[in-house]
Order: C-alpha cells, then structure tokens, then sequence
C-alpha cells in the first residue's frame, strides 16, 4: 500500500506544482497589473458589430451516436486489462468467459456495420 | 527540519475530498451548463485521486478514461444539442421545489441507510463480499480480473448484454438513413468492364446515332 503511493508521489508533486503556479501567474495578473475597467474596453470596437445569437449552437445528432458508440467499445477495451493481467489464474473458465462477452458485442458491431450507422453520409 | 511523510495521503486525501465536494457543489451552483459539466470533470479527477489514494488504481485509471474521456463529451454533446434557453429555463425552476425536495430526501434517506449498513454491520459486509487481498500481494487490477469473469461471471456477461442493448437503443433511435445520398460503390466500380460502360459504333456520314439511355452506366 505504502510502496503504492510512493509511486504516485511524483505525481502529487506535479500536481503541486501545477496548481500553485496557475494560482501565482492569476493572481499577479489581479494583483500587479493596473485595473482600470471600461465598457467600452468588452464592447465590439469600430469594425466589429454586436452578435446576432448565442454562441452555443445546436448540432448534429450523428456526433452523438459517433460518441457513443466510442464509449461502449472504449468500455469493452477496459474489461480487456483485468482479464488480460490474470488470465493466466481465471484459466479456461475465464477465457471462455470472455469470449463470450466479446461475442455478444461482436453482434452489436455487425448489427451496427450493416446498419450504415458507421457512414459519415 | 523532516517533512512527516506519513502524513502526505491524509493531507492529499482531505484535498482532493474538498475538491470533490466543491466542485460537485459548482456543478448545481453554475449559472453555465458548460461551466457546470467542467466542473463535474473536476469532481471527476479529484474523484480518481480518492480511488488511488484507496489503492484502487485500475478504477482510477478506468474513471479517467471513460468518465472524463467520453462521458463528460457526451454530457457537453448533451448541452450543446438541447434547444433551451438556459436563462429562462431557470426562471420556472423554483415550482420543482417540492418534487426536487422529495427526490433529494429519498436519495438522503438511501444513503444513511447505506452508511448505517456499513457502520453496524461492517463484518457482515465483509463476509458477504468477495475476500479483498491486500493491496501489497495483488494489485488491483489483477484482483478485479481473478474475479470478474469467473465467480461473478453472470454480472459480467449482464454488463456486456447492457452495452449491447446501449449499442442498438443508440443506432434505433439516432440512426437515420438519409436519401439523396450519392454514395461511393466501391465494389460497383471495381467489378465496372468495359462493356458496361461504352460501345463503338460505326457511324455512316449524314446519319445521326442514336442513343440508348441506360446502357451507358
């Protein structure tokens, strides 16, 4: 346990590191730079004319199944590493096991192939 | 002067449980659905630190990835595809107090049944769960795997029929063929001879061809 978070030690640091710089390089902004705020300093300026909608836009459904269909395949990836590492204790039951967990995904994957739901268009 | 080690994982778990719960308070409190799923991948992180902290570090790695790399994307996909205006759906927000109440004291209740579970019979959680090796014998991502797919074989194959019905309910309700669509036949062109596609004709002067529509493909 110990020797496993020793491990990730390096990583706290960083993590240290990280945030107290991002903290240091915003504050001085706030801190040392002279503040003195205006309107017109956020209005669009001459050439620039105010927006006409919001910048958030509505888009395609299609990303949505794009996305996911990642995310489930990205999720039978992850089953794969446990099984991987202790295969070699789980022995045949376990092989089998998951054999049949990727088959049953592998029909999805064909329904989805012959679906079209993999074409752009 | 020698920094006390022993208490860096207290001092790192009390950070990342305040991160936790800060941010998961930003997640309801920001005015920005945006804002609010960047908050939520915050709690996320902060979350995976917890779980490393708890020696679980292939669930770490699992909520890393999936949690922060695809289902925080669909959450933004989420926000970004409803047609709301945010500002006035908010003004109507305060007539679901009472239901949102009620659904909070029910999830209340749950949760101090579970923690009461836990503390009163601790043994009896334990006994009733898979033995957990130690972390220093069995890391954890062999632990998971030394049961998953073998004493726990039916939830694991419930787990791959659940994404398989994800799978289909996502392609049946998103999917839809468009017409109109000219789509590359690549077999089509491939097996096209040469016949398919032109004929020599031997035209006599002052007579016109005709042509065959169709036959040209």
């Amino acid at each position: 346990m110990e020797s496993l978070l020793v491990q990730y030690l390096p990583i706290l640091i960083f993590l240290g590191i990280a945030i107290v710089l991002s903290v240091i390089f915003v504050g001085a902004a706030v801190l040392v730079a002279k503040q003195a705020p205006d309107d017109e300093k956020l209005s669009a300026y001459e050439c620039g004319f105010d927006a006409f909608e919001e910048s958030r836009n509505q888009f395609d459904v299609r990303f949505y199944l794009v996305a996911i269909l990642f995310i489930i395949f990205d999720l039978e990836v992850a089953f794969l590493f446990p099984w991987a590492v202790s295969l070699g204790e789980i022995g045949v039951y376990g092989f089998w096991s998951m054999m049949i967990f990727l088959g049953v995904l592998t029909v999805g994957f064909v329904y989805e192939w012959k679906k079209g739901a993999l074409e752009w268009e | 002067m020698d920094f006390p080690v022993e208490i860096l994982p207290a001092l790192a778990f009390y950070m990342f449980a305040a991160i936790t719960v800060a941010s998961g308070f930003l997640v309801i409190f920001a005015k920005n659905p945006v804002h609010s799923v960047l908050w939520l991948i915050l709690a996320f992180f902060s979350a995976a630190g917890l779980f490393v902290l708890m020696g679980a570090e292939f669930l770490a790695m699992l909520l890393v990835i999936v949690y922060v790399g695809a289902v925080a994307v669909l959450f933004l996909f989420v926000v970004m595809m409803l047609d709301i205006n945010f500002e006035e759906l908010r003004e109507g927000a305060l007539d679901y107090i009472p239901i949102g109440a009620l659904i909070g004291l029910i999830l209340l209740a749950e949760l101090v049944t579970l923690g009461s579970a836990w503390v009163v019979g601790e043994d009896i959680t334990r006994n009733a769960a898979a033995p957990m090796p130690s972390v220093a014998e069995v890391h954890n991502t062999e632990a998971i795997g030394q049961i998953l797919y073998t004493d726990y074989i039916y939830a694991f194959q419930g787990a791959g029929l659940v994404l398989l019905v994800a799978m289909i309910g996502a392609i049946v309700l998103t999917h839809r063929t468009r017409t109109g669509v000219r789509r590359q036949n690549i077999s089509a062109q491939v097996s096209r001879r040469p016949e398919d596609a032109f004929e020599l004709v031997n035209v006599k002067s002052g007579e016109g061809v005709s042509l065959t529509p169709g036959k040209k493909g």
